[in-house]
């Protein structure tokens, strides 16, 4: 469990690591809180020559909240998250998503812009971003980019995000209505067997807004925008309570592995989704 | 005012913390300061690390391996391969089960995981990168991964280098896939009780593959001495005299000068009882380097390469009369032993205890046939945290207890009590022949069943069952019963031993002229407490405070020659060999006062921390004096000095015994279980610390809470190992682990000098089967009668899907 050798470095500002990052070309990685990256390279599944750790560069830490919006630093812990107490109030779904992450010592070093930029569909910020529809910052060679976290995942570890790009901030508005982020796992520190995020909104016994989002279903996170088609503006009951899951678990594609076949997962997935649904409203 | 001064019988008794005291645990001030010495604490001047390149595939020739680059490499000192080894007879090694394995590939590898190659270098490091660059050339061949595959006619033949060998360690071998037939009981007897019965229950049992992952992995130091000509190997050996003379045999070099030191370890459950091919890597890699060589494994290779524990395969068949009284037991056992038989077992039991299986009752007629077979997994097949094979047998008889159960309609805890051995009974000798020295059954059951108020807890899982019924809820409650009998302590040396040493223990005191002492064991702790509990046992023995005594164990140069710690052995073995080395103390104490008091020896009787003059108690010589006075009296007839040693051969083995209970509830969609109560009681016999007790109680239930519900070695079709990280091998965090209530009894052992059994083992052999049984019963009202083990959320989802309870 030794990785092959590399180069690290500790630039302080976020245009020496562009810089770094265009000299190096594939050969260079960023690291964010590494809990990800050190076992790969531990166990030599990816070879590293150059290592860029952001550690250093504080303008891309911390969190800001004007009014509605709100602005994390790529470089913000879950730690953190978890204890802003603006956050919670503007949306509290971060701290009960960001509490199910690993363990408090891995929630100490990890880091939103680490899990949401290393593209592991097993991580739960990736579908927590969709779901807030949030926009990640992005800034390379060429300048500064916005991409929506809907558009970001092209497949598992594959994201749109260019080789000297760094993601720097991610910003979204605050989310009103009912919320839930439901994760069943098999044990403190795994990755979900299946998650699901909801936030929704009814006014007049009608559902006025939807989000929905899944995690560790698919190679990506997955934004359930048809099971949203469906239960905007319907009156909720049973009936359009099941017919959403269904629609949710028609998206997923979750792949088998020790935490059971992919039956049992999209079952669970149903699962976790009554869940969440259930709980939104009645926060609502 | 000589009242003031004098203590009390009780307060002189209390102040040497002997038996029976909550005395705290003298390791633990330096192991929560992080002062412990571990084998990867050891640093040596000069000293090379050496690593394995490792096969990442189940079964393939080596065509070739090509160790140029990474000997080129700055910083690589060496690589050996199994060529190098030939030459020194040491390619092969021989196994604690009386078969081989190879050190390095020879020619073929036959598991994912398997050493090819060691590469020594200046640090880890360089190491490896060293590894990264040997290049070995495999040719695949097909795979046997499904043990009821091994010995088809087709079956590609995994030990070429035995093929042709009809006789094994163990007799007769009917397939070159096929270990040994080892059989007990009354064969044709049993079959006809089956016959003739009323009622037969027939089950096929799977105990998983599993693994005991100490918190420290296996490694060593080996430092050759060119000079002196002394091998030194510090390593994590849970029996580090057997390590020595295995040594020298298989190494020719001279038994007195190889020294064995097992340093402070980091948990052992069994993993750490074998030989592994990185001890004899390290010290042939010391012999041809000169200098000193580090080995110790990482996470991955300690799952998938040492050690793996159970893979038993057990088919029951268990009769009994329409009223429940059990009338015979019949199992065959197919056993998954991988690429080597390495099983850690005494060498006459090449299916360990596994003939305790007729448990806890009163069973008239058994017969038990165990079939060794290889397939392309990691060796092993050790005691995890159990005694040889127990917790197999244990938990196949209280499965089937269950099955039975079930087709007599009859609740399973009143099966249980119309069936244990009566307390009257012992000795008691099995129909597997062994002699259980003592217990009490019946008294345990009922504290059990009274203490969880097991009437209510059926009444209240019938209301849970109605309501899930009635729709109003998808959770359903499940009770989980054990009652469990252990055979630890191996063993009498007349049938136990290990490659020929006989399995007695040992024990030296010597008492220094102040009065205080030290005492040396051939067991090793690997975090029991032996330092803390085994001065207790000489406390109350020798009257010397056990904070007064110095416990030392694991260095073969000082130590007593001894089997080592495993088997739940320390204490009955051991520990009795404690007693009795405490007893020579106080004999030539006694001679000692009486000549101080000039009195007869019999005039003389013991009295807590001293010897007082028969009906005169104020004329007295304390243990303190005594000591003193045998180092500087002339005494006629008597040696100056104090010291004895006793090497204990026990006559019998011992048989700790539990009742234990697991009450959880079950999501019938998730499959998520949540454990809402546990409940063990366990007999040991004497109870030397039960603050230790409670503390081996709660650490084995953890584990036994992890094998049950979820923790397995589990491989792909091409014998890939899909668990060989913790993210995947369940390890309970103390989120997972719930809370622990513990009772016990004692019936104490009459054959043991302080009729202790031992306790280490217990939870983990009745624990398993508790937790297990809960999920069975949960399902039991819609027709569950086996379900494999591990019972994580999918498999306990697929539980209630099969039985229709998803619709």
């Amino acid at each position: 469990m030794i990785p092959s050798a590399f180069t690290f470095y500790k630039p302080d500002n976020i245009e020496k690591a562009i810089s770094l990052m265009a000299d190096f070309g594939d050969e260079a990685r960023v690291i964010a809180g590494g809990h990800s990256l050190i076992p790969v390279m531990k166990q030599r599944l990816t070879d590293i020559k150059h290592l860029i750790d952001l550690s250093g560069i504080n303008e891309i830490k911390g969190i800001e909240i004007t009014g509605n919006q709100i602005s994390i630093g790529a470089m913000t812990t879950q730690v953190e998250l978890i204890n802003n107490e603006e956050l919670f109030k503007k949306a509290p779904i971060i701290r009960e998503a960001s509490l199910q992450i690993a363990d408090p010592q891995v929630r100490n070093l990890g880091t939103i812009g680490g899990n949401v930029a290393n593209g592991d569909p097993a991580n739960d910020m990736p579908g927590l971003m969709q779901l807030l529809d949030a926009t990640y910052k992005l800034s390379g060679s060429n300048g500064v980019r916005d991409v929506k976290a809907r558009e970001f995942y092209e497949g598992a570890y594959f994201t749109v995000r260019e080789d000297d790009e760094i993601l720097i901030s991610i910003s979204f508005d605050a989310p009103s209505g009912g919320y839930a982020y439901e994760k069943q796992k098999r044990k403190i520190g795994d990755y979900a067997t299946a998650a699901a995020g909801v936030i929704l909104k009814v006014e007049n016994t009608m559902c006025s807004s939807a989000s929905i989002a899944l995690t560790n279903l698919s190679d990506t996170p997955v934004y359930c925008d048809k099971a949203v088609d469906i239960i905007l503006g319907k009156e909720i009951d049973k009936n359009i309570l099941n017919q959403v899951t269904e629609a949710c678990v028609e998206q997923s594609d979750p792949v088998a592995d020790q935490r059971g076949p992919v039956e049992f997962k999209k079952y669970v997935a149903g699962i976790v989704i009554k869940k969440a649904l259930t709980r939104a409203i009645e926060r609502t | 005012m000589d009242d003031v001064k004098t203590p009390s019988r009780e307060e002189r008794k209390s102040a040497l913390s002997g038996l029976g005291t909550s005395r705290k645990r003298v390791e633990d001030a330096r192991f929560t300061q992080g002062k412990g010495n571990y084998v990867d604490d050891i640093k040596l001047k000069g000293m090379l690390f050496g690593d394995f390149v490792r096969s990442p595939v189940a079964h393939a020739r080596v065509k070739n391996i090509d160790t140029s680059a990474a000997l080129a490499l700055p910083g690589v000192h060496a690589v050996l391969t199994a060529a190098d080894l030939e030459p020194l007879g040491l390619h092969w090694m021989p196994t604690l089960a009386g078969d081989k394995q190879m050190v390095l590939a020879d020619g073929k590898v036959l598991f994912q995981g398997q050493e090819v190659a060691f590469v020594v270098g200046d640090d880890r490091y360089a190491v490896a990168d060293g590894i990264s660059l040997v290049e070995v050339e495999y040719d695949e061949l097909p795979v046997v991964t499904d043990p009821f595959k091994a010995e088809l006619k087709d079956s590609p033949i995994l030990r070429e280098d035995i093929a042709d060998q009809k006789e094994g360690a163990h007799g007769a071998r009917r397939h070159p896939n096929h270990i040994f037939t080892w059989e007990a009981g009354e064969k044709e007897e049993t079959n006809k009780v089956l016959e003739e019965a009323e009622v037969v229950a027939d089950e096929m049992v799977y105990y998983h593959r599993t693994h005991p992952c100490p918190l420290e992995t296996c490694g060593c130091v080996a430092s050759m001495d060119k000079v002196n000509g002394k091998l030194t190997v510090w390593g994590t050996f849970q029996a580090p005299h057997a390590v020595r003379t295995v040594a020298s045999l298989i190494s020719s070099i001279p038994e007195h000068n190889i020294r064995i030191i097992s340093p402070d370890i980091g948990g052992g459950f069994g993993n750490k009882v074998g030989v592994y091919p990185g001890y004899v890597c390290s010290i042939v890699a010391s012999i041809v380097t000169g200098v000193p060589i580090k080995w110790v494994e990482d996470r991955m290779d300690n799952l998938m390469a040492t050690a793996f524990a159970r893979d038993y395969w057990m088919h029951g068949k268990i009769s009994a009369t329409k009223e429940g009284k059990i009338t015979g037991l019949w199992c065959h056992t197919t056993a998954d032993h991988g690429a080597f038989d390495a099983c850690a077992d005494p060498t006459k039991f090449p299916a360990g205890f596994m003939n305790i299986c007729t448990g806890s009752y009163d069973i008239p007629v058994a017969y038990l046939a165990v079939d060794g077979v290889y397939t392309n997994k990691a060796p092993g097949g050790v005691a995890y945290r159990c005694s040889f094979r127990v917790t197999e047998a244990s938990y196949f008889i209280e499965r089937m207890i269950e099955v039975l159960a079930q087709k007599l309609g009859m609740d399973s805890a009143e099966l249980r009590s119309k069936n244990f051995i009566k307390k009257e009974q012992f000795p008691y000798t099995s129909a597997l022949g062994w002699e259980y020295d003592s217990g009490d059954y019946h008294q345990a059951w009922e504290k059990a069943m009274t203490s969880v108020n097991y009437k209510q807890l059926r009444e209240d899982q019938a209301k849970q069952l109605q309501l899930f019924k009635d729709g109003k809820s998808r959770k359903l409650m499940g009770i989980g019963l054990s009652h469990f009998t252990e055979i630890v302590g191996a063993g009498p040396v007349k049938n136990c031993d290990i490659l020929g040493l006989g399995m007695f223990d040992a024990c030296e005191i010597r008492i220094h002229p102040t009065g205080s002492a030290i005492a040396r064991l051939g067991t090793i702790s690997q975090g029991q407490g032996h330092a803390t509990t085994f001065a207790q046992i000489l406390a109350s023995e020798i009257g010397i405070p056990a904070s007064d005594i110095t416990l030392e164990e694991g260095d073969t140069d000082t130590a007593p020659y001894g089997l080592g710690t495993y088997g739940s052995r320390s204490t009955p073995v051991a520990g009795a060999a404690t007693a009795m080395a405490g007893r020579k103390i106080r004999a030539k104490a006694q001679m000692i006062a009486a000549y101080l008091l000039e009195v007869h020896d019999d005039d003389l009787e013991w009295d807590v921390d001293r010897f007082s003059v028969k009906g005169a108690p104020e004329k007295f010589k304390t243990m303190k004096e005594i000591a003193f006075a045998s180092y500087n009296q002339a005494i006629p007839g008597v040696e100056p000095g104090l010291e004895a040693v006793s090497y204990y051969d026990p006559p019998n083995m011992t048989y700790p015994n539990g009742a234990y209970v697991v009450v959880m509830e079950i999501d019938v969609d998730t499959g998520v279980s949540d454990i809402k109560q546990v409940y063990a009681l366990d007999d040991c016999g004497t109870r030397i610390n039960p603050m230790i007790i409670e503390g081996q109680v709660h650490g084995g239930l953890t584990e036994a809470l992890a094998i049950s519900m979820g923790q397995e070695i589990a491989y792909d079709e091409q014998g890939n190992v899909m668990t060989g990280t913790l993210m995947d091998f369940f390890i309970p965090t103390a989120w997972e682990t719930p809370n622990y209530e513990t009772d016990y009894t004692e019936t104490p052992s009459p054959h043991h000098p302080i009729g202790a059994k031992g306790v280490g083992e217990s939870p983990n052999v009745g624990g398993v089967s508790a937790f297990s049984n809960a999920v069975h019963d949960a399902f039991k009202p819609f027709g569950l009668t086996q379900a494999h083990m591990p019972h994580d959320h999918w498999r306990v989802w697929k539980i209630a899907k099969d039985l229709g309870l998803h619709s």
